[in-house]
């Protein structure tokens, strides 16, 4: 699997993604500046997390506008995956390629802390090695990820199966326990509607090595190259 | 006295006013300060003259009341690539790798403006990490605030707190550690020590001394704003009620702009285009410029309408003495403009030759091509005033004994009370707020061991730090407690596995001119001094914050150690977490039941007094290199150092952080109960361990005293005959104060 990472000025987690990809895949992904209009074919772009443009306007707004991203829309049109993590979940959303916004976090803090995540689907390319139902602990790192959308959106959303992740207590329990930051229906991640696009909070390339926040995340990577390579 | 022959006397600008007295007084410079300067100069200075002389004179920039104690500290070992003198101090940490840090105190600021004042402590900090070619990898902050109940005290943990994580978690450095306590001496008062820790290639280390005469001398970042004039001279003075009107001398950050500035400097020091770098910290513009042509016997010439600005009709002496935020000074090689212009346009940052280096060792300073600053560069470092300050040395107060203190009513109510006081209860809610996380290497979290353990990429080696400082101890008697501070920093860098390598000091305190004050600085140094030298733990860096007082109160003396070690196979660092039953808990070190100073008397005894624990260097030596052996052999799952609350507070601790309860019994002793599990004694440590025979053996064998306390195992902690608690209502207690305190309805 060939992969690309985006990088933003404010970008602070490609280095991290990058990692979890080369520790996955054994090979490093391809960097790629925001000013790039163009850039070499790839199997799978990633939108790390950050603070691209130093979240100024609205987070992900500037970024959404920027050159890199024109191309990454007609991409992700024919059908390229795109993993858009954090920062660049916002910048997706921003960028109209999911639905719905992220708002600030309900408490109006920063959170830093591991969560529990249910996986909603094993069915698409980005959780094919998790079970639907499993319960899943990785760490999320955000001031903005209360997500929300109109009540027509989510409908359609949850009729069409595009959520991929859900807030939980240990025990995958979705209720108010597990939601660390006030999102409705406790949805952590979406997909697009061909489920080629996905868009989550939480930080899986933090949770690939026993030592440094467990392994949880490392089948997300996982799934990935067993679809695309 | 040497007076340098000056070819250019500068003009006077249009709108200039006349050096008075108090114009003199208002630049913080004494009169006979003053009388030194006329003298170096020969003439009445401009005004921009007069604002370099104060701040370069100002006891944040000059150290004139401390340098004469700070020499005392030892500073070498064969690790120590470079001690005090440079933007941070830097050791060897093998297979070519270097790890750069340092602490600074940003207190006066944070006071002002908590948000602000804080944010800036880390930008500031990080900038002189990576300006020696770093990329910095963990940052950790201690915190120190007023009593809970001080109006004031809410508003400044919540700015604080939202400033630090601001900056650092958009600069993509992890927090990772540090300290928060609440007193009355800090309500007026509060102290934001901000520490960061870096890597660099032992080969690629820039340092801030200039070279080449005509190398041009280059300013990059942020452009140059009013904000934080006279920033430097603040930081150096008492506070008072008009202390709110100093808003703004407080400087405004932008970590988005320090995240560029990070990213474009690294990537310059890749080239070999740089002589010599500098951040622009206190005393911006002038302090940056004056160093490296000091450092490098140089002169340099500035032409400050070259300065990019943020603001139309900026003047001179407002340029010199900005403390905008994220800019630098760097000296290229010649030729070398083009190649470093292109970098720091790709990162859309401001860049501009500003002026070159001379032979004269006078800083010329033009102006639309007039003179309007010449000074000296060399007398205003030989003849900085120095100031040998009359101190008294702080007596030892009486040693209390165990008898003097009552034993507990309630024994579960004592333990509840003190793991839920403010000192002790658990600071989630704050570095939930910092992204500890980044970065991907965080191996030992906030509050899951004594020191925060980051892995160096590529490898298996593991960097451990923390910062530590026990003010009432040091308040009691100054010696004791410096010798304490830096004895449990080293203390929980081993808790860790990891070998303690060298420290990093910020010196927190009163005014110097008194000499109940400038004796508790000396008691301090003179304990450091002491306990660096035994323990081999170097000071390579530091930063001195005097005046903190507000109307005549000081704060607590609070001497902050930062410290790092490292650890060869990262694998093998353990926390102080018990996340198993049938483990044997075994108390390493001597227990004399120290009741004085200690968080007992105070928190349920309601008493601050005695003597504090005194602290046996060659024990803290044998007690620790003992624990690190039997790490490094793995034979211990958990280890914690004891310090504040003693031995059953430690115990509740590794329960509650971990999920497993113990069952523990005194071993039998004529020393009160109360002491044996709240006294504060040094040098001691518990560890749980599956194979105690072996440990008990080994510690028997190499002196160290060692008891076998009892088992893991069960969902309660009990001590037997005296506590007996679910872990779940420890656990209440302990994370319950800080969330309910911080939210409550005004």
């Amino acid at each position: 699997m060939k992969a690309s990472v985006l990088v933003f000025p404010g970008s602070n987690r490609e280095a991290d993604v990058a990692q979890a990809i080369e520790l996955v895949t054994g090979r490093r992904p391809n960097m790629v500046w925001h000013g790039a209009g163009d850039f070499e074919k790839t199997d799978l772009i990633v939108i790390p997390g950050g603070f691209s443009y130093g979240d100024y306007l609205r987070c992900g707004a500037m970024a959404a506008q920027s050159p890199v991203m024109a191309e990454v829309k007609k991409r992700a049109a024919q059908g390229v995956p795109v993993l858009a993590i954090c920062n660049g979940f916002q910048i997706a959303a921003e960028a109209g390629l999911l639905p719905g916004v992220l708002m600030r976090n309900e408490n109006l803090k920063f959170v830093c802390a591991d969560v529990h995540l249910k996986v909603e689907t094993s069915q698409s390319l980005f959780t094919n090695r998790y079970q639907a139902g499993q319960v899943i602990k990785v760490p999320v790192a955000h001031a903005e990820g209360n997500y929300f959308a109109d009540a027509e959106t989510l409908k359609r959303v949850e009729d069409r199966g595009q959520v991929a992740f859900r807030y939980c207590a240990p025990d995958g329990a979705v209720d108010g326990t597990g939601n660390p930051n006030g999102s409705i229906r406790n949805i952590a991640g979406v997909f697009n509607e061909t489920k080629t696009v996905l868009g989550l909070m939480p930080h899986p390339e933090n949770a690939v090595e026993p030592m440094f926040g467990g392994t949880d995340g490392k089948a997300l990577f996982e799934g990935l190259v067993e679809a695309l390579s | 006295m040497t007076i340098a022959v000056e070819k250019n006397p500068p003009v006077k600008l249009a709108d200039e006013p006349e050096i008075t007295p108090q114009i003199v007084a208002e630049h913080g410079l004494a009169p006979d300060e003053y009388e030194r300067l006329l003298k170096i100069m020969g003439r009445t200075p401009t005004m921009v003259e007069l604002g370099i002389f104060s701040a370069m004179w100002s006891e944040h920039c000059s150290y004139k009341s401390s340098k004469v104690w700070l020499k005392k500290l030892p500073t070498k070992a064969p690790w120590v690539i470079q001690g005090p003198g440079e933007n941070a101090g830097v050791i060897d940490i093998g297979d070519g790798q270097a790890a750069i840090f340092k602490m600074e105190s940003h207190n006066h600021p944070s006071y002002i403006e908590p948000y602000q004042g804080a944010a800036t402590g880390v930008g500031g900090i990080l900038r002189d990490v990576f300006t020696m070619g770093a990329r910095p990898i963990a940052n950790l902050n201690a915190l120190r605030f007023g009593e809970p109940s001080h109006p004031r005290t809410r508003h400044l943990v919540s700015g604080v707190v939202a400033g630090i994580g601001g900056y650092g978690n958009c600069m993509g450095i992890p927090t990772v550690g540090g300290e928060t306590n609440f007193h009355a001496a800090y309500n007026g008062n509060i102290l934001v020590n901000a520490m960061t820790v870096g890597i660099a290639s032992t080969d690629r280390i820039f340092y801030a001394a200039a070279a080449g005469v005509g190398n041009p001398l280059v300013y990059v970042g942020s452009k140059t704003g009013r904000d934080g004039i006279h920033g430097a001279t603040m930081a150096s003075a008492e506070f008072n009620e008009d202390s709110e009107e100093k808003r703004p001398t407080v400087q405004v950050g932008d970590p988005f702009v320090e995240k560029l500035l990070l990213e474009a400097c690294l990537e310059l020091m890749a080239t070999d285009a740089i002589v010599a770098i500098q951040d622009m910290g206190a005393a911006g513009l002038t302090s940056s410029s004056f160093e490296m042509a000091a450092k490098g016997g140089l002169g340099v010439v500035v032409e400050l309408d070259k300065v990019p600005m943020r603001e139309q009709g900026m003047k001179p002496y407002e340029l010199m003495l900005s403390e905008s935020q994220e800019r630098m000074l760097i000296v290229l090689k010649p030729g070398r403009e083009e190649q470093a212009r292109r970098i720091f346009e790709k990162w859309e940052l401001d860049f501009a030759v500003i002026g070159r280096l001379t032979d004269t060792e006078r800083m010329v300073l033009t102006w639309h091509g007039e003179v309007v600053g010449n000074v000296p560069i060399p007398p205003l470092v030989t003849e900085a005033p120095v100031y040998e300050r009359p101190w008294i040395p702080t007596p030892l107060p009486a040693v209390l004994d165990a008898s003097q203190v009552p034993a507990p009513k309630d024994w579960n109510a004592s333990l509840l009370a003190l793991m839920g006081c403010p000192d002790l209860a658990s600071k989630a809610w704050i570095w939930h707020q910092y992204d500890h996380l980044i970065m991907g290497n965080t191996a030992i979290r906030p509050q899951d061991g004594d020191a925060a353990v980051v892995r160096v990429n590529g490898g298996h080696k593991g960097l451990a730090m923390t910062s530590d400082c026990t003010p009432r101890y040091v308040q009691a008697h100054p010696e004791t407690g410096g010798r304490q501070a830096v004895a449990e920093a080293w203390r929980n860098i081993t808790a860790t596995g990891a070998k303690p390598l060298a420290v990093t000091d910020n010196m927190n305190f009163g005014n110097p001119q008194k000499p109940e004050i400038m004796g508790q600085f000396a008691g301090a140094i003179m304990g450091m001094a002491e306990a660096c030298r035994v323990l081999e733990f170097p000071v390579v860096s530091g930063n001195v914050s005097l005046y903190n007082e507000t109307e005549g109160r000081p704060i607590l003396p609070t001497p902050t150690i930062g410290a790092v070690g490292v650890i060869q196979d990262i694998a093998k660092a353990v926390g102080s977490r018990l996340t198993q039953g049938g483990l044997a808990v075994i108390l390493v070190g001597e227990t004399r039941g120290w009741l004085g100073q200690s968080l007992y008397l105070r928190e349920v005894c309601g008493r601050e007094d005695g003597a504090p624990p005194p602290v046996d260097l060659a024990a803290e030596r044998r007690n620790g290199d003992f624990v690190r052996n039997q790490i490094d052999a793995r034979r211990i799952a958990a280890c914690h150092d004891l310090s504040d609350g003693g031995l059953l507070t430690a115990l509740a601790e590794m329960c509650i952080s971990g999920g497993t309860g113990m069952e523990v019994a005194l071993p039998s002793t004529d020393i009160p109960s109360h002491a044996f599990l709240y006294g504060e004694d040094q040098a001691r440590y518990v560890i749980a361990t599956g194979t105690p025979d072996e440990v008990l053996d080994v510690a028997r064998g190499a002196g160290v005293p060692a008891v076998l306390l009892g088992y893991s195992g069960g969902e309660s902690l009990v001590v037997k005959d005296l506590v007996s608690l679910a872990l779940g209502e420890i656990k209440t207690a302990h994370e319950a104060w800080l969330p309910s305190y911080m939210n409550a309805p005004e």
